[in-house]
């Protein structure tokens, strides 16, 4: 897949868990619907929580780009 | 002392059943020296430890000589899966194994790792036929799942994990060694059980002993195999009653906090499980904060969220399975446990994850 653009870059470095997905949920209404975040995240349980909190709030986990973030497409409220 | 009313992490720890007390007390007394000594002290051990294994063989449906003692839950695992092993090929284990079992495939160096699904369950044709053991538990000890342990395909040694479900639910049909816990049953820390089927080829990963049984080493600890005997039949005897009981009262639990805390995830699988335990999963909440603020109200649980395991990484079992690994709590019921105990709980719960969820402003 092409990667798609980011319409708002978390970066949660050094923040460990659940601080990231805390960001991620506090902020991902900032872009549009339709539009992508990436989360910047060195702490591991954000490869397992990112994509549980897409599944749980009904938003659409994108997988990891090249960069190692992880992109989340805001697909409702 | 802590009142043992609210305390909801009986698959960490079962506390003592009363018939394992008293036979703990009395076998002090009597099964103080070398059962391998021809003495008449020596005797009354070894009639003691003979007993031990006879009771513990019924209650299972197994034979006396398949049955060893060992000084852990642990032990059994390591001396289980590893004596099985056969030939150089792959120690495949599910993903969502106790420690205990990674640990010993680790330490063999060739552990592999098979995938389960959702809900925790392994697709035991994905094992391969070249693995020199497989390790597959009865259920899992973190979400409860039951394992189709029986559709592990055959030709290929089978070490089952049973610490989470001996004495609550039968053994499964087919395994060639297998380990039990007692004090995740009511007997007491310090006794593991492993099984090694007649016939099975298995032989002993770890120096030798001169002791009763070949397959064990160290001093027996005759009073406490004793009283883990009697609270296996104990709670054999009771676990139609208690089984019933407790599984209603998950039930209620998995609906109540499904319907009742936002944002919350029940996990495992909600009908074929063991009987007394459950685990959820809170959005935004910190697993540390959440066990501690319930302990503050009397509940005793346990969580697998990182910041609260010893090895600051989360739940392998919660991260295999995919479910949220933060905010986590296991319940899990001892046999008295109340239905008071169990609705107090899930009154207090939604209002200690709201103001978790207020504080860090959401």
């Amino acid at each position: 897949m092409t990667d798609p653009v980011v319409d708002l870059e978390l970066d949660c470095r050094g923040l460990l868990c659940p601080l990231p997905v805390i960001e991620l949920g506090k902020r991902y209404a900032e872009v549009p619907v339709g539009g992508v975040v990436a989360v910047l995240a060195d702490d591991v349980a954000a490869r397992t929580d990112i994509p549980a909190w897409c599944r749980m709030r009904g938003q659409d986990y994108l997988g990891e780009d090249p960069t190692g973030r992880y992109l989340v497409r805001r697909v409702g409220p | 002392m802590r009142s043992a009313a609210s305390y909801l992490d009986t698959a960490s720890s079962e506390p003592l059943h009363p018939a394992a007390r008293e036979t703990l007390l009395a076998a002090y007394d009597r099964g103080y020296a070398d059962p391998r000594r021809l003495h008449g002290p020596g005797r009354d051990a070894r009639l003691l430890l003979d007993n031990a294994r006879a009771v513990v063989a019924e209650c299972l449906g197994v034979r006396p000589d398949e049955v060893t003692f060992t000084s852990s839950g642990t032990e059994a695992v390591h001396r289980g899966l590893l004596g099985l092993r056969r030939g150089p090929g792959p120690v495949a284990h599910t993903a969502v194994e106790h420690s205990a079992v990674v640990h010993a495939a680790t330490w063999a160096g060739a552990a592999l790792e098979l995938p389960v699904d959702r809900l925790g369950r392994v697709d035991p044709a994905t094992a391969p036929s070249d693995a020199s053991v497989v390790a597959v538990q009865s259920a899992n000890h973190e979400v409860g799942t039951l394992q189709p342990v029986a559709e592990v395909p055959a030709g290929v040694p089978l070490f089952v994990d049973a610490c989470a479900s001996m004495g609550r639910l039968p053994l499964p049909d087919r395994w060639d060694a297998l380990a039990g816990s007692a004090h995740k049953w009511g007997g007491p820390a310090g006794v593991g059980v492993l099984l090694v089927r007649k016939g099975a080829r298995w032989l002993n990963p770890f120096p030798g002993d001169d002791r009763i049984d070949e397959r064990a080493s160290g001093f027996e600890n005759v009073p406490a195999a004793l009283a883990a005997a009697a609270a296996l039949r104990a709670v054999v005897e009771e676990r139609e009653e208690v089984n019933a009981r407790q599984h209603a009262l998950v039930d209620l639990v998995r609906t109540r906090v499904a319907a009742e805390v936002p944002d919350v995830e029940v996990v495992g699988d909600p009908v074929d499980r063991l009987p007394h335990l459950v685990t959820f999963s809170c959005l935004y909440v910190d697993g540390e904060t959440l066990v501690t603020e319930l302990d503050r109200r009397g509940y005793g649980v346990a969580s697998g969220s990182a910041c609260t395991a010893s090895t600051l990484t989360p739940s392998r079992v919660l991260e295999a399975m995919g479910v949220l690994t933060h905010g986590n709590v296991r319940v899990s019921l001892t046999r008295d446990t109340t239905a008071a105990t169990v609705e107090g709980f899930l009154e207090a719960l939604p209002g200690v994850v709201r103001d978790i969820r207020t504080q860090v402003g959401l």
